[in-house]
């Protein structure tokens, strides 16, 4: 009894297949050999270490090309190497800007784990630049060396501009990250103006985007880098830290402002006397800057709560929602492909505008925080403007300088 | 400047360049350890889950996408009228173009014994439209079926498909299992 019970259990998942098959698998008198289904591997592991120990070995020669070599010409060689190697050769991907979209989705979500390669990626520049500076952005990126490369007659950039535009990474920064963690798509990836050209393909809209950049390039030093890039941001606040930095002149300082001129990124500041400004006014500001910064925050956080039910259209699950909504209310016509999907999982509508609902909640909570880290950003900017140091001779400003050498060359003190 | 100040200086560049240095190195270790893994991921897609929307053909950033039709041989019925192979009304059971669902004429038909006929996809020629995985899957076994190719896949970081693909099938998987395949049941 026992043993007919077992065989009717153990043929009971082969009566439910025989259902799904309509027209079950023959069996071939003469035998004949079913082809093999074909899987070819992924790239190899190897080749990510390899490139994880090329960027490495990238970053400390660009490091000792800048700070030891002071050696423009030993940049521009590293940089059209870099273009080649992660640009073309390598396709732009992954690259650390793309990785802090994985970084944050490693932290939010636990069925994530960032390969240690890509973790590495994110964070070799920033290590150096906490030795060495933005050694990354002068020679090793190839989205940075694509723009270097096609500077033809750049133009200044008025200090208002340059600083208003100069808040938009750390505002794509906070975004890039917000949309990762709450599990929309990584945004950084999708809108790379430049890695259409490394991989000589894509869509149109990406591709005139990034010839635009290039022509805006020819005459605005690197303007993706310094308005846009959001890993840019990150390298910019460490190097701020930075142990050895880029400075312009070996010797005494002569103040004959060729450097200023030279640099296309207006990275290099004048000279300011002490005692020009008044001392009293100074710290008023600066006391009421101060003051204002957690009502900016506060008020651009609302601002960014409010945001939140709009950026979270961007998330599949929400789109979903919105559309199964739709079908149940106006059931007429084919079903959109996002319906007809959803139908096939057999869960229930509820259960999915529960999720959507929790997933809306979440980004609004994420949108407090990213309005009020806009806040800070502009608070402290503000901050920043309003502290005026004396400076005795010509500086390249610690966190704008990209460390592209380029000042050296025309400094009168350098051998 | 004096000696003094210059030492003072230093003591303050120190102490900022060790703030920078203890966070980098804190924030580093933590996600080395709380959320880092050896396993590189590639993009794939489950076939259970695809409906066939043709967009692996047009969202992918090569010319011609990397997803390619993959045959699951031991589920197919070697059907001489296959629904994945001719189009819906067809003239005759042959080889004719007009007859053909697959618009690159990537599918190779043969005669196997009677009444049987092998199907195989030529990838060279698939450019992942889909086709043929609906008609297979909607009259006849679902033996065909979607899979990104890891010999082409350029591994973006983020799958431009993935992120146009409406029933969310794209997930990204471990590179030493890259595919998933479908089996028959009985197989397991």
């Amino acid at each position: 009894m026992a043993r007919i019970l077992l065989t009717i259990l153990m043929l009971a998942p082969l009566l439910a297949a025989t259902g799904m098959e309509r027209f079950p698998p023959p069996e071939f008198k003469a035998g004949h050999q079913l082809p093999e289904t074909a899987t070819p591997p992924a790239r190899e592991a190897l080749r990510a270490y390899i490139d994880v120990a090329v960027l490495a070995a990238a970053l400390g020669l660009a490091a000792w090309l800048v700070l030891r070599r002071r050696s423009r010409r030993g940049v521009f060689v590293l940089m059209v190497f870099s273009l080649l190697y992660f640009g073309f050769y390598r396709r732009g991907c992954v690259c650390p800007i793309g990785a802090i979209q994985n970084v944050t989705l490693a932290v939010f979500d636990s069925s994530y784990s960032i390969p240690i390669t890509v973790l590495a990626f994110f964070l070799l520049p920033l290590a150096f630049a906490l030795l060495f500076g933005r050694v990354f952005c002068s020679s090793v990126c190839p989205l940075g060396a694509a723009q270097d490369l096609v500077l033809f007659r750049p133009l200044k950039v008025p200090a208002w501009l340059g600083h208003a535009l100069g808040l938009l990474p750390y505002v794509y920064l906070g975004l890039a990250v917000l949309l990762a963690a709450c599990g929309s798509s990584f945004i950084i990836c999708q809108y790379d103006p430049f890695v259409p050209f490394f991989r000589m393909s894509g869509s149109l809209h990406m591709l005139i985007l990034g010839g635009a950049f290039l022509v805006l390039g020819m005459f605005v030093g690197r303007a993706y880098c310094r308005f846009l890039c959001p890993y840019g941001a990150l390298l910019n606040l460490a190097s701020r830290l930075s142990r050895w930095r880029v400075t312009i002149t070996p010797d005494e300082c002569v103040k004959c402002r060729l450097c200023e001129d030279a640099c296309p990124f207006d990275a290099i500041r004048k000279p300011t006397p002490a005692g020009v400004f008044g001392r009293t006014e100074g710290r008023m500001l600066l006391g009421g800057l101060i003051l204002l910064l957690p009502a900016l925050m506060a008020a651009v956080g609302c601002l960014g709560n409010m945001s939140g039910s709009a950026l979270s259209r961007t998330n599949r699950t929400i789109q979903v929602a919105e559309l199964v909504r739709l079908d149940a209310r106006t059931p007429q016509g084919d079903p959109v492909d996002e319906v007809v999907a959803f139908r096939r999982t057999g869960r229930l509508d509820a259960e999915l505008f529960q999720e959507a609902e929790s997933l809306r909640r979440s980004y609004e909570r994420g949108g407090w925080l990213f309005g009020g880290w806009v806040g800070l950003v502009i608070a402290m900017k503000l901050i920043g403007l309003s502290i005026r140091r004396t400076r005795i001779d010509y500086e390249a400003e610690r966190g704008s300088c990209m460390a592209c050498a380029r000042c050296y060359r025309w400094c009168p003190q350098e051998l | 400047m004096g000696e003094e100040q210059r030492k003072k200086l230093n003591r303050r560049e120190f102490l900022r360049f060790g703030a920078g240095a203890g966070i980098a190195a804190a924030g580093g270790v933590y996600l080395a350890a709380a959320h880092a893994g050896a396993d590189r991921t590639v993009w794939q897609i489950d076939p259970d889950k695809c409906i066939q929307c043709g967009n692996c053909k047009t969202e992918c950033v090569l010319a011609t996408s990397a997803v390619k039709c993959v045959h699951a041989f031991a589920m197919c019925g070697y059907c001489e009228l296959c629904t994945g192979f001719f189009e819906p009304q067809p003239n005759s059971l042959n080889e004719g173009a007009e007859n053909q669902l697959c618009p690159t004429g990537a599918i190779k038909r043969s005669f196997v014994e009677d009444p049987y006929y092998e199907y195989i996809i030529d990838e060279e020629l698939c450019n992942g439209c889909a086709k043929c995985v609906k008609g297979c899957s909607s009259f006849g076994n679902g033996s065909l079926f979607l899979q990104v190719r890891h010999n082409l896949c350029l591994n973006c970081n983020q799958c431009s498909i993935a992120a146009a693909c409406p029933s969310r099938a794209f997930r990204r998987v471990p590179a030493d299992h890259p595919y998933l395949l479908k089996h028959r049941e009985t197989e397991g």
